[in-house]
């Protein structure tokens, strides 16, 4: 079945077909048509889950936690500021292991008051460990929703799906809708090897001392390794069934590039365009698309970046006080192993401003223009 | 009215909480009326240690720790996901001190009993933050000694009433207790057992470390904090219908403050005023309880 929908819509019908039990949720722009999309199906029967009408992000994720905890299926949906709001309850989601699914739409931070698309607000939760997957359109979403259940609950991880604000929350694209019956034989039923359990009584969550502490963490490190090699499985299954596949990052135009743009969301598709016109001019140069940012895939990163001479990283995002995170996390991820490859960080696109096939056909001339990058950062169409 | 108390026990011996500690034997006592088939939420509190560290527990069924402000929506989330596979046989109970239900766990106990979430919710308040080492919460009561509230600065202003706040939610079951009447307190939990929705328990427990007092006269000093009408035992349906379930003796406060260290800077004045506060409050229980109200409404077109 083929529908019309908007992202947020997506959202939505991927949670429903993903069989979600327990969904708490509270409203905020731009992520406010999922909670309104859910509540409608579970009152009209379409999703047999028990929506929460919380008082807070906050509850939200505590709702998450208690419900997980018992054996449930949870899903919850929230933007910027309830995303921090949330913070303390997805340290708790990653360490108690409960394989919770969240979107967020990605939404500037206040202050000052802003609700237009960056994604400052996921990748500022980066070290929470919860893995994160960026979409590029609506289809993405929606398969990326299913994907991420699999994956999470395979790994006992909570996974944040992010789609930028408006930009995709708010437009409507054609979206093949799965068949139910195939997400089932995709998705079993979800039945955790650890719940709370009368037969069974445990203490969860009970106070480590420091002679346990880090061993906890160190299992939580390992998930997050099991989860690289079980993303791309993930992903390949779905593939054969549903004959859509989108990987952990994608490399358009990319095999014998010389310059390599990368982006994440929805950059990517602006992205596509301008890569296909440099190609016209029979110019070298490619696109990296990346989606999963947790776990960091700094193997594939390597693998791909190390034969490249120049890497220009869109980041619609800043860490201040350092720079970009995506560029970040890539000199990271080749320190040691390209020393080579020089790479350039962009900074576009902050609180909604448009990221045009002109900004980054600025970036890639001005990567071009340039055999070192001049600072860590290069600000895009910033007013003086 | 007795009851016998069941012999099943489900906290074990060897737990870490203080001697005489009030909280211990107030989950002794509502374990023992829940039975078996019961889950534990337990946000930061003193009981987060009492439980046990990892991997140790001090109870026979399960607990889930969970953040400071969340106890009440954990434990919704805990019963939502019972629920949801089918388990419709076991109880979910909120263990939290003052501070995660008077403070910082409010808004959340506040979201639960809007909506009148299924479980029991029990504040086992001591009265300040105690965990953290005795400093005032919005339970502390007036002219309390605490870390925060120290000599020459004591706290001043009354404890913040939260059976009203409940009541105001119009919850189904909300009820003050005391581990000195247990069989006050195994009715009551008995009773919350039996109802549907957000059940609220509220606690008083004594504290020896915090309140500056002999570990041997906690349940004396539990059971005078009830025979002064400070703080008196009764039960509250639906929000409206109040009632009371021990009768007390209504021996003069000083009796109860004099035996705490906290309280040792008190002036015979101060606890005058103590006094005129308690009966205040304590007339304003009975109009609730059995009076009916003089103020008539008008008629339609006087």
């Amino acid at each position: 079945m083929e529908l019309v929908i908007s992202g947020n819509e997506a959202v939505a019908y991927g949670a429903m077909l993903s069989r979600v039990q327990v969904i708490p949720a509270y409203p905020i722009s731009p992520q406010t048509t999922i909670v309104e999309t859910l509540a409608d199906f579970c009152a009209r029967g379409k999703l047999k889950a028990d929506f929460v009408k919380v008082e807070s992000e906050h509850s939200a994720m505590a709702c998450c936690l208690g419900a997980a905890s018992a054996g449930a299926r949870t899903f919850t949906a929230t933007s910027a500021q309830g995303l921090a709001l949330m913070h303390e309850l997805l340290h708790w989601a990653a360490g108690a292991r409960l394989p919770i699914v969240m979107a967020n739409v990605n939404r500037a931070m206040s202050a000052p008051w802003t609700m237009w698309c960056d994604q400052s607000d996921s990748l500022s939760q980066r070290d929470t460990g919860w893995m994160q997957f960026y979409c590029e359109d609506n289809q993405e979403v929606l398969d990326t929703i299913i994907m991420a259940y699999r994956l999470a609950e395979k790994v006992l991880l909570p996974c944040m799906v992010c789609l930028d604000g408006f930009i995709l929350s708010h437009t409507y694209e054609q979206v093949e809708i799965p068949d139910g019956a195939e997400v089932d034989q995709y998705l079993p039923p979800f039945n955790p090897p650890f719940k709370l359990d009368v037969d069974a009584p445990h203490s969860f969550n009970a106070a480590f001392l420091p002679d346990v502490y880090m061993e906890q963490r160190v299992k939580i490190q390992e998930a997050m390794e099991e989860a690289k090699k079980e993303a791309k499985e993930v992903d390949k299954e779905f593939g054969q069934l549903f004959g859509r596949s989108y990987g952990i990052m994608e490399e358009y135009q990319a095999e014998d590039a010389d310059l390599l743009l990368v982006t994440s969301g929805t950059i990517t598709g602006t992205g596509r365009v301008v890569i296909d016109e440099y190609r016209e001019k029979g110019e070298k140069i490619g696109l990296l698309k990346m989606k999963m940012f947790r776990p960091f895939p700094m193997e594939d990163i390597r693998r791909v970046m190390q034969k490249v001479k120049k890497v220009a990283v869109v980041d619609r995002n800043i860490s201040f006080g350092a720079t970009g995170i995506f560029a970040q996390e890539i000199r990271s991820a080749l320190h040691h192993h390209g020393e080579g490859t020089a790479v350039f960080g962009f900074i576009a696109g902050l609180g909604g401003r448009d990221v045009t096939p002109a900004t980054l056909r600025s970036i890639i001339e001005y990567t071009k223009g340039r055999e070192y990058p001049e600072g860590d950062i290069a600000w895009m169409g910033v007013k003086p | 009215m007795r009851y016998e108390r069941p012999p099943e026990e489900f906290l074990y011996s060897g737990h870490i909480a203080c001697p005489g500690c009030g909280a211990s034997l107030a989950m002794r006592y509502a374990l023992q009326a829940l039975g078996k088939k019961t889950m534990v939420v337990i946000p930061a509190c003193c009981w987060s240690t009492v439980a046990g560290f990892f991997p140790s527990t001090s109870l026979k069924v399960p607990i889930l720790h969970t953040a400071f402000e969340a106890a009440a929506i954990t434990a919704a989330g805990v019963k939502k996901g019972l629920l949801a596979r089918g388990i419709t046989d076991v109880q979910v109970m909120a263990w939290a001190g003052d501070g995660g239900t008077f403070d910082i766990g409010l808004q959340a106990l506040s979201g639960c009993a809007e909506r009148n979430d299924d479980f029991i919710y029990v504040c086992y308040d001591n009265e300040a933050y105690m965990n953290t080492g005795i400093q005032r919460s919005s339970a502390t009561p007036l002219m309390s000694w605490t870390t925060t509230t120290p000599n020459y600065a004591l706290k001043e202003t009354p404890k913040k009433d939260i059976m009203q706040i409940m009541a105001a939610h119009r919850i189904p079951y909300a009820a003050t207790a005391s581990p000195a009447y247990p069989e006050d307190f195994l009715m009551k939990m008995r009773k919350a057992k039996e109802i549907k929705g957000l059940r609220f328990i509220h606690i008083l427990s004594s504290c020896p470390p915090g309140w500056k007092f002999p570990s041997e006269l906690s349940v004396k000093i539990s059971r005078l904090a009830v025979e002064t009408k400070i703080f008196p035992l009764y039960e509250i349906e639906n929000g409206r219908k109040y009632k009371l379930t021990v009768e007390p003796k209504g021996l003069p406060v000083s009796e109860y403050l004099k035996l705490q260290g906290r309280f040792s800077q008190l002036t015979d004045k101060d606890m005058e005023s103590i006094q005129e506060n308690v009966e205040e409050e304590w007339q304003a229980l009975m109009q609730k309880i059995g009076k009916k109200s003089k103020i008539k409404n008008r008629s339609k077109g006087a």
